[in-house]
């Protein structure tokens, strides 16, 4: 029961810094780029439960490595770019799910809520409170970049780094969410709620503010949901179709 | 009059195309240079270079007196952006810890309304958009302006109305500028240097009397050579075919 409650003010914590960085992401148009990233993490999940390693160390080494590869291929542009991330995203996935022994498959695809360590918990909840602080540092450096990369070089914003800097912001965002979401939709709560959100506002800080509480509200909703009522061995199927459940709403509100 | 700028041997390549080849010109302080040249002469890409931008090869020197700005010609921004132009505007100016009433100070000078500046990126007009993109490069109080074909693309009433704010900055603040521009009659009126740039490398500069005369500007802008030696020959080609097809 305490992991139970340790979990879900992790996933709260977490939805935050989820909602953020996905509101960037939505911006920069790279929520596709993003969500290949966090499948990077499967091959690494795999070989550290084939070895009975930390998973999650696992998943952190192929999913920073990852994160390079794309900063790398970013700075390219055209099909083979485009190309090249198709591949990387097939092949992680493929080389994910053949190394890892098959009863653990399910929880590295899926995650699953059941114990954390108070280190793990603690880890969890620092690496979250630096994206969200990191995120509010950045934001105006992140909103020139997006806005126009020349204008925001000649006002003396480093390009290169920032670019990595949030993609390692967003990767550590996918580390943290692992636990409840799995490799396959860890990514989910960053692009769903942003895109919620993109739905019904044009002002900046209520997009973020919007993204946050979509996050969020999908997070607790999805959690007491398949607590109470699904009773799944995992919640993050949960909580990504009540995130794509909000979407639709959005929609509808977009439209009346 | 200090000198603000010194670019010397500069050349730019993308891949194996030479674009600016073996350039090199002075700025002094309350210079205005007007960059003229054909299309593909690489006038953007020199204030790109400037501006550090791109890979070059050769020296550009900016004085530590030297502050820029910078007015692009064209933004490839997405204009769904949910950003209003006071949000980029506070970007600027927070990242650059400027005091909050320089942005105030900024938009009044342009006489930008706040109604104005709270519409979103994606439902200003061209006019407006040239505006705000004035005003970013305005904060920071920049002494040396570069601007990329500063009316393209906007109204004559419009286009007077960027001028006539040009000619207050240059005259009243003693703004240095480096203006690419099409048109000759601003360049008449503003600059007092004309560099001139051709797409086959070949650059001149000196002051507008002496550079825009008919025959340079026909040799900076005309067609290149093997383009009328092509329509000869097909020509000649039809001449020849006529005669035959009469006999015929």
């Amino acid at each position: 029961m305490r992991d139970q409650g340790l979990l879900l003010v992790l996933a709260l914590f977490f939805s935050l810094a989820a909602g953020l960085v996905g509101c960037i992401a939505l911006m920069r148009r790279m929520l596709l780029a993003g969500d290949v990233i966090s499948h990077l993490a499967l091959p690494g999940l795999g070989l550290a439960f084939a070895f009975k390693l930390n998973p999650l160390m696992g998943g952190a080494v192929t999913l920073f490595l990852g994160t390079f590869l794309v900063w790398q291929l970013q700075k390219k542009t055209g099909l083979a770019t485009e190309a090249a991330i198709g591949v990387i995203f097939a092949a992680a996935l493929a080389i994910g799910a053949a190394v890892t022994p098959s009863e653990d498959l399910a929880q590295s695809l899926f995650g699953r809520l059941d114990r954390i360590s108070p280190a793990g918990f603690l880890l969890g909840l620092a690496a979250v409170l630096f994206v969200v602080f990191s995120i509010f540092t950045l934001k105006d450096q992140l909103s020139l970049s997006i806005f126009s990369t020349d204008l925001a070089a000649a006002t003396g914003v480093k390009i290169a780094r920032l670019d990595l800097y949030f993609l390692l912001l967003f990767s550590l965002t996918v580390l943290v969410g692992l636990r409840f979401m799995g490799a396959l939709l860890a990514s989910a709560l960053i692009i769903i709620p942003s895109a919620t959100a993109r739905q019904l506002t044009d002002r900046l800080s209520q997009f973020f503010f919007l993204a946050v509480v979509a996050s969020s509200v999908s997070v607790a909703g999805g959690f007491l949901l398949n607590a109470f009522v699904f009773k799944f061995s995992t919640a993050g199927p949960t909580i990504a179709t009540f995130a794509a459940a909000l979407f639709s709403l959005s929609l509808i509100a977009r439209t009346t | 009059m200090t000198k603000l700028l010194s670019v010397a041997n500069l050349n730019v390549r993308f891949g194996n195309r030479e674009i600016i080849h073996d350039l090199s010109f002075e700025v002094h302080e309350g210079d205005c240079i007007a960059i003229i040249g054909p299309n593909g002469a690489g006038k953007t890409v020199l204030l790109s270079a400037l501006l550090n931008l791109i890979p070059y090869k050769g020296q550009i020197r900016w004085s530590p007196k030297a502050r820029l700005g910078y007015v692009p010609q064209k933004i490839a921004a997405d204009r769904q952006l949910p950003l209003s132009a006071n949000d980029l505007l506070a970007a600027k100016a927070r990242f650059l810890k400027l005091p909050s009433v320089e942005l105030q100070l900024v938009s009044a000078e342009l006489g930008l309304a706040n109604e104005l500046l709270s519409t979103s990126i994606g439902a200003l007009s061209g006019g407006q958009f040239q505006k705000i993109l004035i005003a970013f490069a305005l904060l920071g109080r920049p002494n040396v302006l570069l601007f990329d074909e500063p009316t393209a693309s906007l109204d004559e009433l419009t286009e007077e109305h960027i001028y006539e704010l040009l000619q207050t900055l240059q005259k009243e603040k003693g703004m240095t500028m480096l203006l690419v521009s099409h048109d000759l009659s601003i360049v008449y009126r503003n600059a007092n240097m004309v560099l001139c740039l051709s797409s086959k490398g070949k650059t001149c500069m000196g002051p507008p009397k002496e550079v825009l005369t008919p025959a340079t500007l026909e040799e900076l802008y005309a067609s290149p050579p093997q383009y009328y030696q092509h329509i000869h020959q097909h020509e000649r080609e039809r001449e020849s075919r006529i005669p035959q097809e009469r006999e015929k």
